[in-house]
């Protein structure tokens, strides 16, 4: 009896050593799993961050001392006319991708289910901005709107229209380079939505034909709220995505005539690299990023309620 | 009547679409394929000439180092992601501790962030490690900046592994590492496709940290060397056209060869079968 309760007893102790020794490995392996891509990560994502805010309190040219200024580059910032510009185009950006690119992707993926012929071809063709290099559609729109042997005047010309420097005069060249965003980026929207409205149950469209509908309202009443789950995430990609937008404006205009393009992608890069600015453009950067977080933050609250509010009704 | 104005309207409708989306493509090549003699007497005229002369020429002026660069550090950044990616993925889509949902969330808040809040301080470093100018300079943030999507796309895709087939590996004497080795990678196939995919046709297009990364021309990825190009093209349209048209071609290749996984991959897990 007396060393059956040794035995139990030893037997638990063990039990308890082996558990946090378990419990260690457990920790370890999990560590070893993820360090590889936590340390790529941390030095080139996370820690970058941190020193673009600590750049951001100091006047720097990139090379000799950095002169420690405070919160000055932020109230030089909010009083710099060009970088009102720069949000200001990042605003356009992102209403024309969200009023424009969305809705125009959402009809290229219609036209896929259309009841006519030709739909393999506008299925591969529709698609097809969306495959070149940024870079290459940079080039190749600026020729296309060159002001004398471009297609686009040619094209305007037809109508009676005189040729238009598009890209070098100031009341155009933003809505040029825009129509441009709206031709590579319309097709990504139209895979989205392809994938969607394949996912629309055929019922609901026979249920409603028998109930006498015709095309508009099955769309407006079936097609469009069941879409509308992938509406709300395209227009959360497009808004971050148009946040980040850079190479395009960088290629097409490099921020000019006289800054009217300009965005906070290239009015921070030219800051940087061209004006050795470095304090300067870290604050850009820094608000670049405190901008996106908010907009994350804004998004993921609104989305959290909308779920909530789903799952209560 | 009403369905002939309908079907009218349609047809339009597709077509004008097509014009918009296609043309500037037909432009590009049919402008690549003319001499610049056939350029200026007849600027507009699709397929006109068919002239290969400016392939050739661009190859001379050094797109096939930008190509191999391009398709290197691509490849290799890739991989490493899908392998590392692959690794993180595992005990944050499959393990219980303490920590994961804040490592989880701190991965995949990288897809919102704009890369320009990183860009000095990486280029900073790479000045520090005597790595600027180099290819291997682009590795790191490439690697980096991928790392989010795929973690996200991995983990949701490894969360339906059954628990079962790891349970039973486990009694079978398997260390976690032997069961992410021989259990779960090889059942993460279509995931890693959509990852490579995803990550390849971003990667090899990738513009702003080759532009702040690299200076020298022998080591310009094909997106810089592009536009390099066009200062030296800037008065022969068809031979930029022509590099344009190359360039544009290995992504197309995959495109054609592999439709339907690249327009999954790109729409990066948004688009669930």
């Amino acid at each position: 009896m007396e060393t059956h309760i040794k035995v139990a007893r030893s037997r638990s102790q063990s039990r308890s050593v082996s558990k946090s020794h378990n419990n260690w490995k457990k920790n370890l392996t999990i560590l070893a799993f993820i360090a590889p891509a936590f340390i790529v990560y941390a030095v080139y994502v996370l820690y970058p961050i941190y020193s673009t805010f600590n750049y951001s309190l100091y006047e720097w040219d990139g090379m000799s001392e950095m002169t420690f200024v405070g919160l000055q580059n932020y109230v030089q910032l909010f009083n710099d006319a060009v970088f009102w510009t720069a949000l200001t185009n990042n605003t356009w950006v992102v209403l024309t991708s969200v009023f424009v690119q969305i809705p125009l992707g959402l009809i290229m993926a219609l036209m896929l289910f259309a009841p006519i012929r030709g739909i393999r071809l506008m299925n591969s063709v529709y698609f097809f901005p969306f495959l070149m290099s940024t870079v290459a559609i940079g080039l190749l729109w600026v020729l296309m709107y060159d002001p004398i042997n471009g297609v686009v005047n040619q094209f305007i010309n037809v109508f009676g229209f005189e040729n238009v420097a598009w890209l070098s005069e100031g009341n155009t060249a933003i809505f040029a380079v825009l129509l441009v965003i709206v031709w590579q980026f319309a097709p990504f929207y139209m895979i989205l939505f392809k994938a969607a409205i394949v996912g629309v149950p055929e019922e609901l469209y026979e249920a409603a034909e028998i109930d006498g509908a015709n095309t508009i309202t099955k769309f407006v009443h079936i097609t469009l709220p069941m879409l509308m789950p992938t509406i709300v995430s395209s227009s959360i990609l497009a808004i971050v995505g148009s946040l980040k937008a850079f190479d395009i404006f960088y290629i097409m205009t490099g921020g000019g005539p006289n800054h009217n393009t300009e965005i906070m992608g290239t009015y921070m890069f030219k800051q940087a690299f061209v004006n050795f600015n470095m304090g300067y453009a870290s604050a850009i950067a820094f608000l670049m990023f405190f901008i996106a977080l908010i907009v994350t933050i804004i998004i993921q609250t609104m989305d959290y309620y909308r779920k909530k509010k789903g799952a209560l009704s | 009547m009403n369905n002939l104005i309908k079907k009218t309207f349609l047809y339009v409708v597709a077509i004008l679409l097509l014009i918009f989306t296609g043309y500037p493509f037909l432009y590009m090549v049919s402008t690549a394929l003319k001499s610049q003699s056939d350029f200026f007497e007849k600027p507009f005229a699709l397929f006109s000439s068919f002239n290969l002369e400016n392939f050739f020429s661009v190859f001379e002026m050094g797109l096939t180092r930008y190509f191999f660069n391009s398709i290197l550090v691509t490849v290799l950044a890739v991989f490493i992601v899908m392998f590392v990616g692959a690794l993180a993925s595992y005990p944050l889509s499959r393990m219980n501790f303490k920590l994961n949902r804040v490592v989880f969330l701190l991965f995949i808040s990288g897809m919102m962030l704009p890369i320009h809040a990183t860009l000095i301080p990486i280029f900073k470093l790479t000045e520090n490690i005597g790595l600027y100018d180099t290819l291997i300079a682009l590795l790191g943030p490439y690697i980096a900046f991928s790392l989010p999507i795929s973690i996200f796309i991995l983990t949701q895709f490894m969360k339906d592994i059954p628990k079962a087939l790891e349970e039973a590996a486990k009694m079978d004497g398997c260390t976690h590492f032997g069961i992410f080795w021989r259990v779960i990678l090889p059942m993460l196939t279509p995931a890693l496709m959509t990852v490579l995919i995803y990550n390849f046709i971003h990667l090899f297009n990738e513009f702003i940290f080759a532009l702040v990364l690299i200076s020298s021309p022998t080591n310009m990825t094909l997106p810089l060397g592009l536009q390099d190009f066009k200062g030296e093209f800037s008065v022969n349209v068809p031979g930029l056209m022509a590099a344009l048209t190359l360039a544009s071609l290995p992504i197309l290749v995959v495109y054609l060869f592999s439709q339907e996984k690249v327009v999954k991959g790109l729409g990066g897990g948004a688009v669930k079968e």
